[in-house]
This record gives C-alpha cells, structure tokens and sequence, in this order.
C-alpha cells in the first residue's frame, strides 16, 4: 500500500529518496500532502553534484541549453523549465500558472487538440509537468532517435499555443477535480494552505500552487493566454537534454528547433521583499476527518539563491542532524528515548527565487497531546541553541548528505530535475556543483549560526497542529484519561 | 501541482508487471544481457551485468506476504517486516542504523499481501557489508521489545492516518467485501484491534515459518558478475531454512456487480471498481495488457482518461489496471469526482467499459498501443534500482531469462482479434463491482 503521511525512520530507499537527503532539501519523508500545500510537491529537490558535470550553451534567443549525457541506455529525458510559477501570478487570479501547464498540452497550430500527449506516446514516449511558485516545467523520456520530434513539440507549443473556450472550460473543471483531490479532501493540505498564508503574509507565496477554488472559477482563456505571452520565450527558458546523446547533437537539434523562436521581452519578477510583522503563530485546526493528530512547523529561511550569509549548506546539515533518519537527534529524543512520537521530519527547501522554508513535523504518539509534543520539540529546538552540536553529529551529518553521490547518476532524469530546479530559481549550474564540497565545509559553528538565525527566529515561524474535531474527542474513555505521556518534557 | 495522478497500487512488487502506464519494460537486448545465476546451494537469481558506475541493486521477493497471517492477527508480516531494519545480531535498532547510514548503503523491506519485497543498493566498494548486514537482518533479527512498540506505535498511527484518506477507504473497504473469507480481504496493516495484540512470540513465529531461501525471487543489476555474485548469495541467504511456503488457498472474489456506498462527508466521492481479472500465467495476459492500456492504463491516451477527463471534464485522475495476484487476478479501475458528478462519471466509465467488451480495440488503438508500448520499453530500464526490480518480477512470474528480448515481439504479434476475444472474454460490466467512499449525489 502506498503510505502518504506517516514518515517513518531513515529516508527510504525508493528512487530518489537518498537524492533528497543529500541535497538537504528534504531530511526525512513527510507527507506528501503538507508539501503539496506549501508547493513542495513540485519542487524537485536539488541534489548534489560534481556527478553531473553538464555542458551548456546559450542560443542566440537567450534559451540557455544543458546537456547531461547517460549512455547506459537508448533513451533521452528532455525539460524545459520557465522561470514563472504561481508567485508570479496577477493579484486574485491564483491558479494561474498551474491552469496555463495544463492548457499547455491542448495544442498548437500544428499540432490539433488531444493530440501533444498522443504523438509522444505513439513514439514510445512518456509526458508531463508540474508547477511550483517560481518554475513550470515539461517533460519527456523517449527513444533517442526521437529527440528531435520531442524538441520540435516543445519549440513549437513555446510560440505558438492555440486554446478554444471549449477546451480552457473543460480543463478549468479537471483543475478544481485535482484540487478537491489533493487539498478539499485532505484536511493536512487544508492546514497546510492555512499555514502557508499566516508564513508569507502579503508575499506571493501564501498563495497555494494550485490556486484558490474562487479564483479558479473567475479564470479566463484570455487570463492564460495573456500570462502565456508575457512569460513564455526562449530567454525565459532553460533547456535540459539528459540521456543517450552528445554536446554536438543537442546543439544542432537545438538550433534547429528551439532556435526558430524569437526572444521577447519578459518581465521583470519583482515580488514583496517584506515578510509578515512578528509574530509567533499557532494554528490549530480542528476536522472530522482526523483520527492522527499531525504537528508541524515551518519557519523562513534564507534559499540557496537568496542567501546573503552564506547559510544555506549549514541548513542542510542542521535538517540533516535534526531530522535525518532513525539516528537523528528528534527521531532519538522523541521516538526512541520517550515514545512522544512515532515520526519526525526536518526539511529545509533550498530551492526558492527569494526564501526557503524550514520545516520540522512530528506525528504524535497515540495518548500524547499535540501540544505537549510541541513543547518537547522545543525544548530539544532550545537544547540545540544553548548547547551546541558536536564535531560528530555534524561530520556524521556531512557524511549522509555526501557520501552516496554516486547514486545521483544512477537516474536517467534526476540531474535534470536538480539542475532545472536550481536554474529557474536564481541559482547556476555552478550552485548545484559545488554544493557537495559546501556541505562537507560545513563546521558546528555554522550549524549553530545558522540555528540562531533560523530557528531563533521564532516570530517568523508558524507551527500547525492538526486535531480530530471537537466532537469526536469527547466519548471515547481512552481519549479522556491522562495522557500515559503528555506531560513529560 | 503535476499534470499527472497518482494511481493507486495494492500490494508491494507487483507494479513492475503490472504495467502502470509506463508499460512493462526493458531496454533492448542489445543494451541490456540477462544472465541467469546459480549458486553452489542452488539459488537462482537473473543478473544483468553493468559497470557503467561503481553500483549494484537487488531486489529479492518472498513469498511472506500478508496472506500468511493467521486469522486474528492481520497485519503480523507487516509487523515483522518493519522490524527487519530495526536491530539484527550484536546491532541493536540504533546500530544497525547507523551502520547503514555510515556506508551509504539503502536497505529496506516492504510487505504486500503476496510477497515481502527485499531492496538493496550499494556502491561497489561497500558490497559485502551490503549483503552481510541484509544476511544478519534476515537470519538474526533481533524483534526487540522496544523496537516492536515503535512499529506497532507507527503502524496504529499509519492506520488512524487512513481511517481518514477516502482513497485508502474506498480501497480497503472494496477488498473486504470482495474477500470476505480469504486473507486477501484485508489490509496489510491489519486492524487496531490485531496489531494491538500481536506479540514478539507471534512476530519470531512468522519468521521462523515463513523467510526461507525455498523460494527467493531474486534480481540482480550493476557492477558485479556471475562469479562473484553466487557465493554472495549463498553467504547472504544460505543460513535461511529451506522450508517450502505454505499453501495459500485459491480466492473466490465475489464479485456482483454491487455497489456500495461508505457515506464520508467530503466535496468529492472516491470509487473504486474490480471485476474479475486474470493472473500473469494465463496465456491471455499480453493480450488483456494491451486492451487495460487501451481502455485506461495508458494515462493520457487511453479511452477513460479521453472520455471521462479531456471531453467532460470529470476528474482528475481515472484509471484501470490488471491486478494478478497469485490466487485471483482482478481488473480494477478508480476515479474521484465532486458528489454531484460521479454517478455521471461512473455511467461514462461503464459504458466505456461495455464498449470495449462488446467491439473491443480499433486497428489505430492497437497498432498505437504497441508504439508505445514496445517504445517505451527501455525507459523502465535507466536505473539498477529499476532493473533489478524488473528482474526479481521476472523470477516471481516465472518468465524467461531472455524475457527482455522477446517481449516486444510477443507484443506485436497480437492481432486485432486476438484483443477482441480476450476484451469479449473478460470485459464484463455487469460485474463490475464498486465500493464510494463520499456522499454521491442520489445517496442520502
């Protein structure tokens, strides 16, 4: 079965989850649902690199190119990530850049509608995209010998996007039936929208990805087809080849496709640089359809792009060492030491245009009150503050982070996903390739200087915790006898 | 926000054949030789050999799933397989962590209800402490107290988590009803009350019983050859007792047609619908692969995502799917939709569902089902991980070694009548049987 929200012990070993860990954007599973509402979902983790070691190019249209070579299979992974996402939405039109993904595959004047996803399927290929608050990516795997057709598709529909009122109606409703899926009928995704207006205030990114249901109702064709001009152009764009293919190749084929597109001007993404006035905020709510009460706390924090003082690889490392896996300082303090918890994350999101988020989580243990579990959180946030971290958790945390770099090759699409990641959000390939020998860099004192500015700022900080309803806690004679373990610290 | 769905998948292993829109696959001979492996011992393992990078994956399956639990302790082989990373010999649950954590080694153990699915990744330079530590996990597990309250604490929150996901409702609820006297009817996890009460006694008891080197599917992909390969098997498995797995009864589904309502009060109704399917050894299954891909397994492509989603706009996600398990193969099919709208979306899948059994494929769905589907067959194959996966399956179904080269060809093969028989043999509406887990229109 799959197991959505109860994150459990060391980072698993699906695909890409050790990627995750090493890239220090996430440190321990969580619920795809929380990250859903904060736009994690769609925020591919930047993974660490110096395994990559991509070439790239800029055409004379400004798309900038990056080739990944994988010759251990036949096939090619094409991307075309465009540096505009939901925080980059007109005021009371959220939604937007997500509604425009889907519309993207209603086809061109080439290509007739129904048709984009078809012809790549009929080649023996695989697509699809996603949007987060700063990037809307594309995506194909397929045949080598068929890269040129993929490129032309995606050149094409970068220019020349056709869309009936038919077609934007439809897809307007599959969009409200997703969020209903994802967010109405999952009350974490509903708290976590909650929390993610109280944290980002009037930034843009209180907006949930997907767009609230109203605005959703009000979007127009012509709303898309308006931010599709004004975001859409080859000097907004950045191109990844990865797969069975050379530098040289790409280049022709790039040329030859994606070269035929004017560059035009795009905006400027100007967004609030203020966050919300102090306040240390907590969130509880209350719903019928919860019987595991959930903890979280998100707190701001510097991105790997926006970063003045050079925090960024200590976050990674005190995420690591707070919540990395089964031997981390919370999964010891609260699960195994006293059974408060039977789950704990810490994440901290590096890839973002103006700021990441830090994030912990906690499920509580049955009979354990949501809130003492956060007071213990605390207590082991403000241990770490007043204590310190040792030259050996850190260099342990150092070494999960790093040490199975090889695995980030071991992925037709992962260094793809990582460098398109980084690229749409202000940083460079550079950022992605020297973050490994950053994070083996990092010392406890930066770990603790970077925990003083992060989780010492409490009053830019929300903490969620999510509650069976009202009603439903008073029959029940288990839920009315003392906590056996609340109390403890 | 992705364009895509999740589809949901029951039982941990069976995705690799099961074809969820990515197809069955693997690369083409050329780029990829299957070897077989026997060990001194006899154990049998399909490795496909690489030294592109310095890696090797192995994915083993066991035949001690949860339908091996005894009736009143549902949820025992997931108990136990939780706990087989949780301490073995002189590492305690910490050490044992640890020791993986320090070599960068990826460990982990899933129980389904047919099979336990064993997965294994590490760099060359950490091969033997790979299949050492897995040796010791599953000759010596510990089952410490303290590391049993944990799993049985994480596993009552993961079931109080799904008393509230309509999703994991909808799909518990269908297999309670549809196997009302065989394991299959419940879920992996068990029941509060059974996870409740199970012991260290019952979790040693299964064990010893049931993890046995008798009948190891194992695959095997990445920098390591034949020669050393086989006494690393016998090293990591041989202390296993020989013991053959008990015989699980064959399931009679029952499947009416009926549907049922689980009355949630959410914006959106989840349903979730079977009739009878097929196993992997019937010599329909290729045939019946295509007409599921056709008829809703190929996501944007297929007749229920075209009708249900693109023309009408219904859903998000709507999707079918072959589900053979050993002792019953079902043909499932799901979808969510807003309350006032899934009775209408159910009537569009239905009768897509009539449409196939009685005209079965046009000559252009088949001939872009086969396009697809033998094209994409090298893009399952772009990781040892994936690899190693597509190998153990192959082990457990029975396939050949040269399976990968012959595939696409026994797909192609197939003619236009070949899936109308298997859709008129198999697609059948009136069985389709459903399980609503939201308040649909017409429901009080």
């Amino acid at each position: 079965m799959l197991r959505l929200r109860l994150s459990r012990r060391r980072p698993g070993s699906g695909p890409g989850a050790r990627l995750r860990a090493l890239s220090g954007a996430t440190s321990g599973r969580w619920p795809a649902a929380v990250g859903l509402t904060l736009g994690l979902v769609a925020h591919p983790g930047p993974a660490p690199a110096q395994v990559f070691n991509p070439e790239t190019f800029t055409l004379g249209n400004g798309l900038q190119v990056v080739v990944l070579p994988d010759h251990r299979a036949p096939v090619v992974h094409q991307m075309v990530w465009y540096k505009v996402g939901a925080a980059d939405e007109p005021p009371g039109k959220t939604g937007l850049a997500h509604l425009l993904e889907h519309l993207m595959f209603k086809g061109t004047k080439s290509i007739p509608p129904g048709e984009f996803s078809r012809r790549i399927a009929r080649n023996g290929g695989q697509d699809n995209a996603f949007t987060g608050d700063d990037y809307t990516a594309y995506y194909q795997s397929i045949a080598r010998d068929r890269l040129e057709l993929v490129m032309g598709m995606e050149a094409d529909r970068m220019a020349h996007l056709r869309l009936s009122e038919d077609d934007f109606q439809t897809e307007r409703e599959v969009v409200r039936e997703e969020r209903r899926q994802r967010t109405d009928t999952d009350p974490s995704a509903l708290l976590g929208e909650r929390l993610g207006q109280i944290l980002w205030g009037t930034h843009p990114y209180h907006n949930p990805v997907i767009g609230w249901d109203d605005d959703l109702t009000r979007l127009t064709r012509a709303d898309a087809l308006d931010f599709y001009a004004h975001y859409y152009a080859p000097n907004n764009a950045v191109l990844i080849i990865a797969g069975d293919v050379d530098v040289a190749r790409v280049r022709a084929l790039a040329e030859k496709t994606f070269g035929a597109v004017a560059a035009r001007p795009t905006p400027e993404r100007r967004r609030p640089g203020t966050l919300p006035p102090a306040a240390d905020v907590v969130v509880t709510m209350h719903h019928p359809q919860v019987h595991q009460p959930e903890l979280s706390r998100l707190y701001v924090a510097p991105s790997r792009s926006a970063d003045p003082q050079g925090f960024a690889p200590a976050l990674a490392v005190l995420a690591d060492l707070l919540g990395g896996g089964s031997t981390s300082r919370l999964y010891r303090a609260l699960v195994v030491d006293q059974p408060l918890a039977v789950s704990v994350a810490a994440w901290y999101r590096t890839d973002a245009l103006d700021f990441g988020t830090f994030t912990l989580g906690a499920v509580p243990h049955e009979g354990v009150e949501t809130t003492a579990l956060a007071r213990a959180l605390d207590d082991q946030i403000q241990r770490l503050l007043n204590e310190g971290v040792s030259d050996d958790e850190v260099a342990r945390a150092r070494h999960r982070l790093t040490a199975g770099l090889i695995y980030a090759r071991d992925s037709l699409s992962e260094g793809a996903r990582v460098l398109g990641s980084a690229l749409s959000t202000g940083g460079s390939i550079d950022t992605v390739e020297t973050w490994p020998d950053r994070i083996r860099a990092v010392t406890p004192d930066q770990v603790m200087a970077a925990a003083r500015a992060v989780l010492g700022q409490r009053d830019h900080a929300v903490t969620g915790l999510l509650l069976p309803a009202v009603a439903a806690l008073a029959p029940s004679p288990s839920a009315s006898e003392p906590p056996a373990s609340g109390d403890r610290p | 926000m992705t364009r895509s769905f999740l589809r949901p998948l029951i039982g941990a292993g069976l995705a690799l054949l099961l074809g969820t829109g990515a197809g069955m696959g693997v690369r083409p001979a050329a780029a990829l030789s299957v070897e077989t492996v026997t060990s001194p011992l006899g154990l049998t393992a399909y490795l496909a050999a690489d030294q592109t990078l310095p890696i090797v994956s192995m994915t083993v399956m066991i035949p001690a799933g949860s339908t091996l639990d005894p009736a009143g302790k549902e949820g025992l082989a997931t108990l136990m397989t939780r706990l087989l990373d949780e301490g073995a010999g002189d590492l305690d649950s910490q050490a044992f962590q640890q020791r993986l954590e320090d070599l960068a080694i990826d460990l982990s153990f899933d129980a389904g209800r047919d099979t336990l699915t064993v997965r294994l990744r590490t760099t060359t330079d950490t091969l033997d402490e790979a299949f050492g530590l897995l040796g010791l996990a599953l000759t010596h597990p510990r089952f410490d107290a303290d590391a049993l309250e944990r799993m049985r604490a994480a596993t009552l929150a993961s079931l109080r988590q799904q008393a509230g996901d309509p999703n994991a409702l909808a799909q518990k609820a269908w297999f309670a009803r549809v196997f009302p006297d065989h394991p299959y009817g419940h879920d992996d996890e068990g029941r509060e009350e059974t996870v409740r009460a199970l012991t260290q006694d019952d979790v040693r008891a299964f064990a010893a019983a049931h993890l046995s080197r008798a009948d190891l599917s194992i695959g095997v992909a990445g920098a390591i050859d034949a020669s050393h390969l086989a006494p690393l098997l016998d090293r990591t498995f041989g202390p296993l007792p020989d013991t053959q797995a008990p015989v699980v009864p064959e399931a009679t589904p029952r499947l009416d047609g009926s549907t049922t309502v689980v009355p949630f009060d959410v914006p959106q109704s989840t349903a979730f619908l079977g009739q009878p399917g097929l196993k992997r050894s019937d010599p329909d299954w290729n045939a019946a692969f295509v007409v599921n891909h056709i008829l809703g397994g190929g996501g944007f492509s297929s007749r229920l995502m075209d009708e249900v989603r693109e023309k009408r706009g219904l859903t998000y996600g709507v999707w079918s799917a072959l589900y053979p398990y050993q002792k019953a193969g079902l043909w499932m099919a799901g979808i969510a939709s807003q309350n006032a709208r899934l009775p209408e979306a159910l009537a569009v899948m239905k009768a897509e569902w009539a449409r196939m059994a009685s005209d079965g494929p046009t000559a252009q769905e088949r001939a872009d089902a086969l396009t697809y589907l033998t094209g994409a067959w090298p893009l399952r194959f772009t990781s040892t991980e994936s690899v190693a996966g597509m190998l153990a399956s192959m082990r457990f179904y029975n396939l050949p070694a040269d399976y990968i080269d012959t595939r696409n060809a026994a797909l192609e093969a197939l003619t236009l009548d070949d899936l109308r028989r298997v859709a008129k043999r198999l697609l059948d509406p009136a069985r389709l049987t459903t399980v609503i887990v939201g308040k649909p229109d017409g429901t009080p």
